[in-house]
């Protein structure tokens, strides 16, 4: 109980932070972001085996950010853990800063770049065949967006990892429904994404992705999946935690003023408190 | 005079830095026969990873083995290895300064019967404004061998282009030096810069020049980026004049980096013997060539007719 509490304070942490630099920055990505935090506290918190003294250390689970413009979700946790002092979050976006619009590797802890969609899947293959490879016991975790598995890149990728057998691949599919254009039903319908990925030999587990114990017990399963990869099918809400971002398409892309930070911070604030008092 | 496929020597070369190196992998995408990677993929099945026909996923597979310290040579036919995975390659490959070599086959019109489809003529033209990649056009087998391990060497990424027809061998050993041109032979009056099968085609003009009393010096220019620009310059000023031969599209390739290089630093009149923005079409390499004018005859025409424009000068 005690580790659930603290993975969600640390989910609230996160979504404070990504508020707050996004206001900041004046552009960015909330509404992703804001999906997937639950999935990267889990990671960074309790899943995986890293350590922000040494990012490039050779036996850590390896993370990596397809869906890039989601990177404040991933800077929050970053720098939550101290791979970077939290004031850097306050850069976002600015010339010549550590944390640039897409997840970039002057960042201490992101060792690829992202941003065009549909490549990360092949790049976490990539990393979990050296794995195999040099018969080391770390785990790949690729987090995808839902409007991104319509590239074709992806699906290149996912017919290859379930080819070569790579069990120590662990993607996460943040089901928030919403692209740019619109609702994924209506720009691409995505279903019934579960049979896709099975069909193409894949383990699949879908859950609530904002439930934290859901979550810890979704990737807990994947460890024991043999001779396949695993996705997680984490049904989310687009924008989660902030009422006015809640399922609006219109945050996919756009920052938050600084009167809107306001009112987010309110009902962050609102949510902390009654979770505290469980 | 010796007539080798470069493609054999990339074979062998790989398998040779496999027993010595257990962190190069190699992947191909379903053209391992025709690659020559098939030789290492069966000495080193654990580290040879055939993708299928996906060239998206080949390249950013690469990328992130490379990630983990391994040295990565990733191959198919040049023109699925550069256009169909640009954005792998540029924003993954390159922007990560990724480890990996990419070392295509098949490139250049005298792919042959195939056709247009299968003549990567604008692959340098893709490749040559992204950051961080080196590109090398070997003129045959030997050089193709020592780019293979020069990239090897270097850290970061690499495009090493070799063609799909057996080459004349130039020069037994030739003292590759990546980033570095040589002249092959001296001349007098003009400078026959080439790449490629084309350093054969520009000895061979040579020749022909000769006979018309035009004295050529021949340059072999292997590395299209970053392009030996002092070299260059040199020519310039010595000449006033340079031919620059190519199996390639005029635009993007060996000719836009010499005419980069001098319209900076010593303008001078550069003619080009390279496809004229067309695509190419079916039928035998030496049909071909001749066709689209990269012959020993075409290189030795611009040459002419660039000494006669700029004798007044």
């Amino acid at each position: 109980m005690e580790k659930i509490r603290f993975l969600k304070n640390n989910a609230n942490q996160m979504r404070r932070l990504i508020v707050e630099m996004l206001a900041k920055a004046g552009s960015g990505h909330p509404g992703g972001s804001l999906s997937a935090t639950e999935i990267l506290a889990c990671l960074f918190f309790e899943v995986m085996r890293h350590d922000p003294k040494n990012p490039g250390w050779e036996d850590r689970d390896r993370f990596h950010l397809s869906k890039g413009h989601c990177c404040p979700a991933l800077y929050a946790a970053l720098a939550l853990n101290g791979y970077f002092p939290k004031e850097e979050l306050m850069h976002l976006r600015c010339l010549g800063a550590k944390l640039q619009g897409h997840p970039d590797r002057r960042t201490p802890g992101v060792s690829m770049a992202s941003g065009s969609l549909g490549k990360g899947l092949s790049v976490a293959l990539g990393m979990a065949l050296a794995g195999k490879m040099d018969k080391k016991d770390y785990r790949v975790y690729c987090v995808m967006g839902d409007g991104e598995i319509q590239e074709g890149n992806i699906w290149e990728a996912a017919m290859a990892a379930a080819h070569f057998k790579t069990d120590n691949l662990c993607g996460i599919l943040d089901y928030n429904r919403f692209q740019i254009d619109g609702r994924t039903e209506d720009i691409m319908n995505l279903e019934p994404v579960v049979n896709k990925w099975e069909s193409f030999g894949w383990h699949v587990i879908e859950c609530d992705g904002h439930n934290i114990e859901l979550l810890i017990e979704a990737f807990h399963q994947a460890k024991g999946i043999q001779q396949k990869p695993t996705l997680i099918v984490a049904h989310t809400v687009k924008g989660k935690g902030v009422s006015f971002m809640e399922h609006v398409v219109d945050f996919h892309g756009r920052a938050p003023t600084t009167k809107e930070q306001e009112i987010a911070f309110k009902e962050l604030e609102d949510i902390e408190r009654d979770e505290s008092q469980l | 005079m010796e007539k080798l496929y470069a493609r054999d020597l990339y074979g062998q070369t790989l398998l040779e830095l496999g027993k010595k190196d257990p962190r190069v992998v190699v992947l191909d995408a379903d053209l391992s026969g025709s690659t020559r990677t098939a030789i290492f993929g069966k000495e080193f099945p654990e580290r040879f990873f055939n993708v299928g026909v996906a060239e998206q996923n080949l390249m950013a597979t690469a990328a992130g083995l490379s990630s983990c310290g391994k040295i990565v040579f990733a191959s198919t036919f040049a023109m699925f290895a550069t256009a169909r995975p640009l954005d792998q390659i540029r924003n993954t490959v390159c922007y990560n300064n990724c480890n990996v070599k990419i070392v295509a086959t098949h490139g250049g019109i005298t792919v042959g019967e195939d056709g247009a489809s299968h003549q990567a003529i604008e692959d340098v033209g893709f490749l040559r404004p992204i950051p961080n990649i080196r590109i090398i056009v070997p003129c045959d087998a030997w050089e193709a061998r020592a780019a293979v391990l020069a990239a090897y060497e270097t850290e970061g990424p690499f495009y090493i282009r070799l063609g799909r027809s057996k080459a004349r061998t130039v020069t037994q050993k030739p003292p590759f030096e990546l980033g570095k041109g040589q002249t092959i032979e001296d001349g007098r009056d003009v400078a026959l810069v080439a790449c490629g099968i084309m350093v054969n085609e520009a000895l061979q003009a040579r020749d022909v020049l000769k006979e018309q009393g035009i004295s050529a010096a021949v340059i072999n220019m292997p590395t299209i980026k970053p392009v030996d620009e002092d070299l260059i310059v040199r020519m310039a000023e010595r000449f006033g004049k340079i031919v620059v031969c190519e199996e390639h599209q005029v635009i993007g390739g060996l000719y836009s980096a010499v005419c980069e290089v001098l319209a900076r630093t010593r303008p001078v009149r550069v003619a080009a013997v390279a496809v004229d923005n067309k695509f190419g079409q079916s039928g035998n390499p030496e049909e071909l060539m001749k066709h689209y004018g990269l012959t020993p005859g075409g290189i030795a025409d611009k040459a002419v007719n660039l000494c006669r424009q700029t004798s007044g000068n």
